[in-house]
């Protein structure tokens, strides 16, 4: 634990890219290739699940700090974050200890799970008392499952290339799925992490995906990209990216996040496709005619731990086909985009199953002529579009070295509404106000009232989220708990994806990503819009088409 | 009998001796219990403060001002109450204001740490009836480590760099933190710098008596030396033309809110140094305690949790709401360079 506190000090200590670097291959090549192995996990963005509930955690800490609850409670808002208000109101250690990470993880950490609440509190007592403060922070981290640090799969990619002394899309590739979860990280694992480049690299695949090629936003004039004739445009969909792989005659679907999602989606688990192929798309539900269904229904899906037969006849799950990675065994993510594309087709015609549907092209004369078509997107289910140049090969994450995918989506719903609620941030924002409560006008006359329809969090700069703090804290009204009920003072104009009734928000209906885009200080709170134009928004919105009842 | 000292709109009121301690209005007879801005304000007629502070009233406040000075200990009777001043460990010529009438004492705080340094007369324990404390880190999260453990960590940090070629630049307020930093450092690494709104302070600290390492400014020192220097700097600095100049350099900031991770990358700096001029959770209690008093009334900071909390071990507890702590280095959680005292501090290199 010494050596991935240090780690995690020299990580969390510096800005400097350059700094970071060196922190991790000094870390990689001085630590024992088991704890490495952990290392890269957490690193790279592994969260296990948590070991020990929260409030057990908690209630341990108190007990052992001799610490009124109340006075936890103050703390922990001041603090923002557990593991370290729990670091800092713990005793001073009595021993020290330097067990490895992979010990912590597999001998201490490991047994925790499901264990006797007793027995928790005994091991978390006797842990602490080896333990420094911030090794304590460290370890409470890795127990509660939301461990991160400040530092991009890229720079943990970079230094793995360094020590390995090969190429970092090598190290790219074999990370795929390292983080997954169900398989413990190893020094085995490790040592083949950072191998030099074998003859077998194909075979040494098994399940895993490729490393996702991902998008740039387009924000100027497309006409800037010259002849639309060297552009490959589809529409862009809102669900849930993913590559199915067919290797060792089994399917593996992986989510962009690089969860194997193939459990859920049984449908697709089941489709046959040649041995050695690799389909990257997009998860949707399909229940018909040439829209798929709204995220909603998705998140339907998602959100169920067994599935019935009769969801999954009401909301079967399709896998739009965009690109071919892999075919008969050979990565073809080199050859350009048109080639794969004419692959796809022949691959999709020939399963011919519905649920592999291939993304269609999208065909029109003129950039301005594409823009018309852009401007039904929201009719036809989809967030704009996207241009992918003809040429272009498939390179790893949001990279233009080998080729650029665009997406150009349409502009967000927006609306200007009222701040009404307030509650602290975390981390970062940890006793500053930022997380809000919006709401917009209901009713006429003295029957109109806020009624509160979305949170949002991000949007603002540091700067701006100081003064709305300050206006907040100015304009209380009353707290419960960490919440604030403000005067309506402020005006904000919030943007969203997409809207939908829904019974369960007080303002029956609900929307999809709200962010705030700017402050409207020009804007009176009387003027703020209502829930009359927030429902209008629905006419346009696919989402009306599947209205619970 | 009604309280001995009450809150006005004008600032702490002691009742029978008619003066104010701290004012935040201007009044015509103010005790002062350090000079920090936002307890010590211009526009007062009289002022009473402790020798050591004279003179840094003097320099922030105007040489004309009207101000008597008395020596830590000494009494004084006006208008029936006896006044004296006791250390308070938190800046040079911070003090406590002890006042004695018809049997009843009362001690107003001012701002306080219990943990000696090498830069100010330590800390007194005052016995007394009712006892005016802050507040400013009155949760138990905050626990400061020995100072030695900080300076180590800091020369530690500090002698990387220089050995890497990469200028220190280390942000701490001008008056008090900036001293006490200069008290700790291992001068066998490299040259200490001082911002233009450091260096005048370092003298007053020199004349008070109080021995700091040798300090030179950015224009006494050359462009090979300033890749070993430390230089010590007001947090409005940061991210300023003044500090970018130092090219490739690590930065850091001396603070007790240093101790979370959130208001250290707030403040965006490589190293947050954890080093207050506050009491912590266990100073604060054990000053509170040391006092024998039974009347406790909290002022900035963390008010509601430290009345709370006084109130549960038995004592009577109450707040006073005062305009402390807004200006004040530490009392800020704000943690923001842009914002407050520091400001003030703004200076160009001469």
């Amino acid at each position: 634990m010494r050596e991935f506190a240090q780690l995690y000090a020299e990580l969390d200590e510096t800005t400097a890219t350059n700094r970071k670097l060196e922190a991790l291959q000094n870390y990689f090549e001085h630590t024992a290739p088991e704890n490495a192995a952990w290392a890269v996990y957490f690193l790279a963005g592994g969260k296990p699940r948590q070991a020990v509930p929260t409030k057990l955690l908690r209630d341990a800490a108190i007990e052992y700090a001799g610490l009124d609850e109340w006075l936890y409670e103050e703390s922990h808002a001041a603090v923002g974050d557990t593991a370290e208000t729990i670091a800092h109101i713990l005793p001073a250690p009595k021993r020290h200890s330097d067990v490895g990470l992979a010990v912590w993880m597999e001998e201490r950490i490991g047994p925790l799970r499901g264990a006797d609440p007793g027995f928790i509190r005994e091991k978390l007592f006797e842990y602490w008392d080896e333990l420094t403060w911030r090794e304590r922070f460290l370890f409470v981290k890795l127990i509660g499952g939301g461990f991160r640090v400040g530092v991009s799969k890229l720079l943990v990619t970079r230094a793995l290339a360094a020590i390995a002394a090969v190429d970092a899309k090598l190290i790219a590739q074999r990370l795929m799925g390292w983080t997954d979860g169900r398989v413990r990280p190893t020094a085995a694992g490790f040592l083949q992490l950072i191998a030099a480049q074998s003859e077998d690299e194909h075979k040494l695949r098994g399940g895993q995906p490729y490393p996702f090629f991902l998008a740039h936003q387009l924000q100027g004039d497309p006409a800037d990209l010259g002849a639309l004739s060297d552009w490959q445009v589809e529409w862009k969909y809102d669900g849930i990216r993913a590559q199915l792989v067919r290797r060792g005659g089994q399917n593996y679907l992986w989510s962009r996040g690089e969860d194997l999602i193939t459990e859920r989606f049984p449908e697709l688990a089941g489709l046959t496709l040649p041995e050695g192929t690799v389909v990257d798309g997009e998860v949707l539900i399909w229940t018909g005619g040439d829209a798929p269904a709204p995220f909603a229904d998705l998140q339907k899906r998602i959100g169920r731990k067994t599935l019935s037969n009769k969801l999954l006849a009401e909301l079967p799950a399709v896998l739009l086909a965009y690109d071919l990675l892999e075919l008969d065994g050979v990565d073809l993510r080199a050859l350009p985009q048109h080639e794969r594309r004419a692959l796809l087709e022949t691959l999709v015609t020939g399963v011919a199953k519905p649920q592999l549907r291939i993304s269609p092209l999208v065909t029109a004369d003129t950039w301005e002529d594409l823009g018309k078509l852009r401007a039904e997107s929201r009719a036809r289910g989809v967030e704009g579009m996207m241009l992918k140049a003809r040429n272009a090969q498939y390179g790893v994450g949001r990279t233009k070295d080998v080729g650029t995918w665009w997406k150009w989506k349409i502009d967000p719903y927006a609306v200007d509404a009222v701040l009404i609620y307030a509650q602290p941030g975390s981390g970062r924002r940890a006793s500053l106000y930022t997380d809000y409560t919006f709401a917009v006008w209901d009713g006429e006359g003295d029957a109109r009232r806020l009624v509160p329809f979305a949170k949002a969090y991000s949007g603002l700069t540091d700067a701006e989220i100081r003064q709305v703090d300050a206006t907040i804290r100015k304009t209380t009204v009353e707290k419960f708990g960490p919440v604030r009920s403000v005067k309506p003072t402020m005006v904000f104009e919030l943007g969203f994806e997409g809207i939908a009734l829904s019974p369960r928000h007080k303002a029956g209906i609900a929307v999809r990503f709200p962010r705030i885009l700017r402050r409207r200080d020009d804007k009176p709170v009387e003027e703020a819009d209502t829930l009359d134009t927030l429902k209008g928004l629905l006419e346009g919105s696919p989402d009306k088409a599947t209205e619970s009842p | 009998m009604g309280d001995m000292v009450v809150v006005r709109k004008e600032g702490l009121y002691c009742v029978p001796g008619d003066f104010y301690i701290d004012p935040w209005r201007p009044v015509d007879r103010a005790v002062i219990t350090h000079a920090h801005g936002d307890h010590a304000r211009w526009g007062h007629r009289h002022y009473l403060a402790s020798d050591a502070s004279v003179n840094i009233l003097k320099s922030r406040l105007g040489a004309d001002i009207n101000i008597d000075g008395l020596a830590y200990g000494e009494r004084i009777v006006h208008n029936g109450v006896a006044i004296s001043l006791h250390p308070a460990g938190h800046v040079l010529g911070s003090a406590q204001v002890r006042m004695e009438h018809e049997g009843e004492i009362w001690v107003a705080s001012g701002d306080y740490k219990v943990e000696p340094d090498k830069t100010c007369a330590p800390f007194e324990a005052v016995r007394c009836h009712t006892f005016i404390t802050e507040s400013t880190f009155g949760l138990p999260i905050y626990r400061w480590d020995p100072q030695q453990e900080v300076f180590d960590d800091i020369n530690r940090w500090w002698r990387r760099n220089a050995d890497e070629g990469r200028t220190s630049v280390l942000y701490a307020y001008a008056f008090g933190k900036a001293q006490r930093v200069l008290s700790g450092l291992d001068t066998s690494i490299g040259p200490i710098v001082c911002h233009g709104a450091v260096e005048p302070l370092n003298r007053v600290y020199r004349e008070g008596g109080v021995e700091l390492p040798h300090t030179q400014l950015v224009s006494e020192t050359g462009k090979d030396e300033m890749k070993r220097a430390l230089v010590l700097a007001p947090p409005s600095a940061a991210g300023s033309t003044w500090t970018r100049r130092f090219g490739d350099y690590s930065d850091a900031f001396a603070s007790g809110w240093m101790l979370l991770r959130g208001a250290r990358r707030r403040r965006g700096v490589d190293r947050g140094f954890v080093l207050s001029d506050h009491a912590d959770w266990p100073g604060l209690l054990g000053a509170i305690e040391a006092t024998g008093a039974q009347q406790v009334v909290v002022t900035h900071g963390s008010i509601p949790v430290m009345v709370r909390w006084l109130c549960q071990i038995g004592l009577d507890a109450k707040a006073f709401d005062t305009e402390y702590g807004d200006e004040d280095d530490e009392a800020t959680g704000s943690a923001t360079p842009e914002e407050g005292e520091a400001k003030k501090e703004e200076a160009k290199d001469a």
